[in-house]
């Protein structure tokens, strides 16, 4: 780390996902966001990379070498290749990692195995409310307590794979503190409703959910009795964002570069005016920038740091710049950015919704 | 050492020096110049043929920690007063030209002096009036007197930084760019050491400046100056007329250019350690657990100045990191100059802004660190020169194909 660059194993990781993502991601990216689908197959070889299990404790069937670090490189190419299919890959670990960090030692027993498979379970978490004025930490979704058991009311939304998904992790309010709750599928009182609409991300299917007096018992609740720690959950949620963020960028950033070397005007590349070089180079700039951030927050995080402070800042900071690095990446094209025969308006449109993605990507 | 000389020797003089602009902060040069003296000393008597000490203190590993020491040093004497850090009596740009080009025997001859006598300091002379970013269209002439062997020198030099301190106030030196062939281009520019007192250089006036007032900035006047032979930098081929002594320049800007960012990293923070200082104590603080949208203006320009600041910071440890292990860092030296002297701009005068009334007064450093802060968006490459060098540099174009 003091040196600025993965090592070995996390370089040859790297490459790994991003031949993936050149290879398979890419090959499929566009039609599955018009037609609003993912292939299952590149979701399956997705998994098969075996990024989570690798990080779970061995005990569990995984092999311990958890590191933010590793997975926010893992995520920066995965994202290159595509944001949508990034966090369906990545889906098992909205259930994984919050058990890993918070769960009771019989629910690490029960759920974690699950994930030491050579297929992907079928999980989902429910953090998103749909409301303007959205906060993680006061959720409009309750649970409250009676005798043994949980009763949850309230609406989600941006629920990936709500329709197919087996068991979920709902996130609640219980007297004014966030905790998070299994609920398997089918449970009476869920309702999967519609299929939800965003700007961007088209290809995951994202669902909205209801809660009409759904009961569950009271050991289906993260950690059990102690409960989990919202702040550290959406802390490893926003370094893998911030991670994603970074290949989104680079993605519009290097078409953008090559476009320009290509598009003739005036008799020259386009390239070759200072307006377009420059904002080439703020964009390069930008992307290190947010990059060092991000394995900065990581490292620190593996170091056993609490990083909330660092993570919150830094989020907060790369919202901003993916958006304006991907509408830079568009200006570039000029008219065809525009077009969606191009891929960069989609960067712009996912660019977009990493402000409001809390707990939709955890790594 | 360097964060308590910013804190209890800088901080105590920064508004008096930077109102009694052209004054010398003698307290500061007496704190500093006997630990450079001990450094220069070691390293001439360890090192006797005076090479860069390319190994640093652990040669072993073949990494060159001393670079980062320097990184962290210059970012903490930022934070001190970035005017008074200028004028450190040390060999400065010019040590860092003669180090990156000088023969051994140079290295001797101009820095072994550090390490013995009284304080001195080192200049470095490019800018011309009308050469700044473009150094190459310099028209100061280096021509040779066979007769004497001397190099005779004559033109204008401007922006110069401890160029009093280094030429008239002490036996100091200034490496002064020049051309020997003025129809030959950048093949023709050569860097000659000037010594202290040398007859014929005249300081021709001392600057005025917005902010790092405390440091010596001054033109120099060259009419029939003469200067040895030997004072050519570099080796007899040098003379050839190959543009390998301009790249020297050009290497030093990958060491100076981190340089600049960590001074204005060092500026930066002072000012965020002041605004969020101050501002604490009227209950506006960061609280990450808060959404956006639950954060007033004021804490949401306080979150941005810290993401600047980091970012910079970072970027421009990677660029010593770079320049520890030896691996080339061209583009990210101008990355983190160019980065960084934006951030600072804008964190200082964000700062201000936020300070209302109290940051516009004189009373505090909050509108001097605005003014100090802007120096590095303009010195070691403007923002923009840095942006052309990134530019070219990710799109693989020659100085020809992106100008």
């Amino acid at each position: 780390m003091l040196e600025f660059r993965p090592d070995d194993e996390q370089q040859m990781l790297k490459t790994a996902v991003h031949r993936f993502a050149e290879e398979k991601v890419r090959k499929v990216f566009r039609e599955a966001e018009e037609i609003g689908k993912i292939p299952a197959d590149v979701t399956a070889a997705g998994w098969e990379i075996g990024l989570l299990p690798t990080g779970l404790p061995e005990q569990y069937g995984g092999f311990g070498e958890y590191s933010a670090l590793t997975n926010a490189l893992a995520v920066e190419e995965f994202a290159w290749g595509d944001f949508a299919i990034t966090l369906d890959i990545m889906r098992p670990n909205l259930l994984a990692v919050p058990l890993m960090l918070d769960g009771s030692d019989a629910q690490k027993e029960q759920y974690l195995p699950l994930f030491c498979d050579e297929k992907a379970p079928h999980v989902t978490a429910a953090m998103t409310e749909p409301v303007i004025q959205f906060d993680p930490r006061q959720l409009n979704t309750t649970a409250t307590k009676e005798n043994d058991n949980y009763v949850l009311n309230g609406h989600k939304t941006m629920v990936p794979a709500a329709d197919t998904a087996e068991l979920f992790l709902i996130y609640a309010n219980e007297n004014g503190q966030t905790q998070a709750f299994f609920v398997p599928a089918n449970t009476p009182g869920m309702n999967v409703d519609k299929r939800a609409k965003f700007m961007g991300i088209n290809a995951l299917p994202t669902y909205e959910i209801s809660f009409e007096n759904c009961q569950i018992p009271a050991a289906n609740r993260l950690g059990g009795e102690a409960g989990c720690n919202i702040d550290r959950i959406l802390t490893h949620s926003r370094i893998a964002l911030g991670a994603a963020a970074v290949g989104l960028m680079r993605a519009g950033y290097e078409y953008a570069l090559e476009y320009a070397k290509q598009r003739v005007q005036f008799g020259r590349p386009i390239a070759q005016n200072q307006s377009i070089a420059f904002m080439l180079a703020e964009m390069a700039i930008d992307i290190d920038e947010a990059r060092l951030m991000v394995w900065e927050a990581a490292w620190k995080l593996d170091r056993g740091e609490d990083v909330a402070y660092d993570a919150t800042i830094m989020k907060f900071h790369i919202d901003d710049m993916v958006v304006k690095v991907a509408d830079q990446a568009l200006q570039t094209l000029g008219g065809y950015g525009y077009i969606r025969e191009y891929p960069v308006e989609l960067w712009l449109r996912n660019a977009r919704g990493l402000a409001h993605m809390d707990g939709m990507l955890i790594a | 050492m360097a964060q308590m000389a910013a804190q209890h020797v800088m901080r105590p003089i920064s508004r008096k020096y930077d109102e009694a602009e052209h004054e010398r902060p003698v307290e500061f040069f007496d704190v500093m110049w006997p630990v450079i003296k001990d450094q220069y000393k070691k390293r001439f008597s360890t090192n006797g043929n005076g090479s860069a000490p390319k190994n640093g203190s652990t040669p072993k590993e073949g990494l060159n920690w001393s670079l980062l020491r320097l990184i962290l040093q210059i970012e903490a004497l930022s934070w001190g007063d970035a005017g008074i850090y200028l004028c450190t009596p040390n060999p400065g740009l010019g040590g860092a030209a003669v180090d990156a080009v000088g023969t051994p025997e140079q290295k001797a001859r101009f820095l072994g002096r550090f390490g013995e006598g009284d304080m001195k300091w080192g200049a470095m002379a490019i800018t011309e009036p009308g050469a700044g970013s473009d150094n190459s269209s310099m028209r100061t002439t280096a021509v040779l007197d066979e007769e004497t062997n001397e190099w005779i020198l004559n033109g204008e030099k401007i922006f110069i930084t401890n160029g009093k301190l280094s030429l008239e106030e002490s036996n100091g030196f200034c490496v002064v760019w020049a051309t020997i062939d003025p129809n030959a281009g950048r093949a023709g520019i050569k860097s000659f050491v000037v010594d202290a007192h040398t007859p014929g250089v005249s300081i021709a006036k001392q600057e005025h400046k917005l902010g790092i007032r405390a440091s010596d900035t001054v033109a120099l006047h060259f009419d029939n100056a003469r200067v040895p032979y030997e004072n050519l930098l570099g080796s007899a081929d040098v003379v050839q007329k190959t543009s390998k002594g301009f790249k020297g320049a050009m290497k030093t800007f990958d060491a100076s250019r981190p340089a600049v960012a960590a001074s204005a990293v060092g500026i930066a923070r002072a000012a965020l350690e002041f605004t969020k200082e101050t501002l604490a104590k009227e209950g506006i603080k960061i609280d990450p657990t808060k959404p956006k949208h639950k954060l007033t203006a004021m804490e949401r320009d306080l979150m941005a100045m810290e993401a600047k600041w980091k970012g910079a910071w970072l970027l421009t440890l990677r660029a010593t990191s770079q320049l520890v292990h030896g691996t080339g860092n061209r583009l990210e030296a101008s990355m983190c100059k160019a980065r960084a002297g934006e951030a600072v701009t804008w964190i200082t005068q964000k700062s201000v802004d936020l300070l209302g009334p109290l940051g516009y007064s004189r009373d505090t450093l909050a509108e001097k660190w605005m003014r100090d802060a802007k120096i590095n968006d303009i010195y070691e490459g403007t923002k923009q020169i840095n942006l052309l060098i990134v530019a070219r540099a990710i799109l693989g174009y020659s100085r020809k194909e992106l100008q």
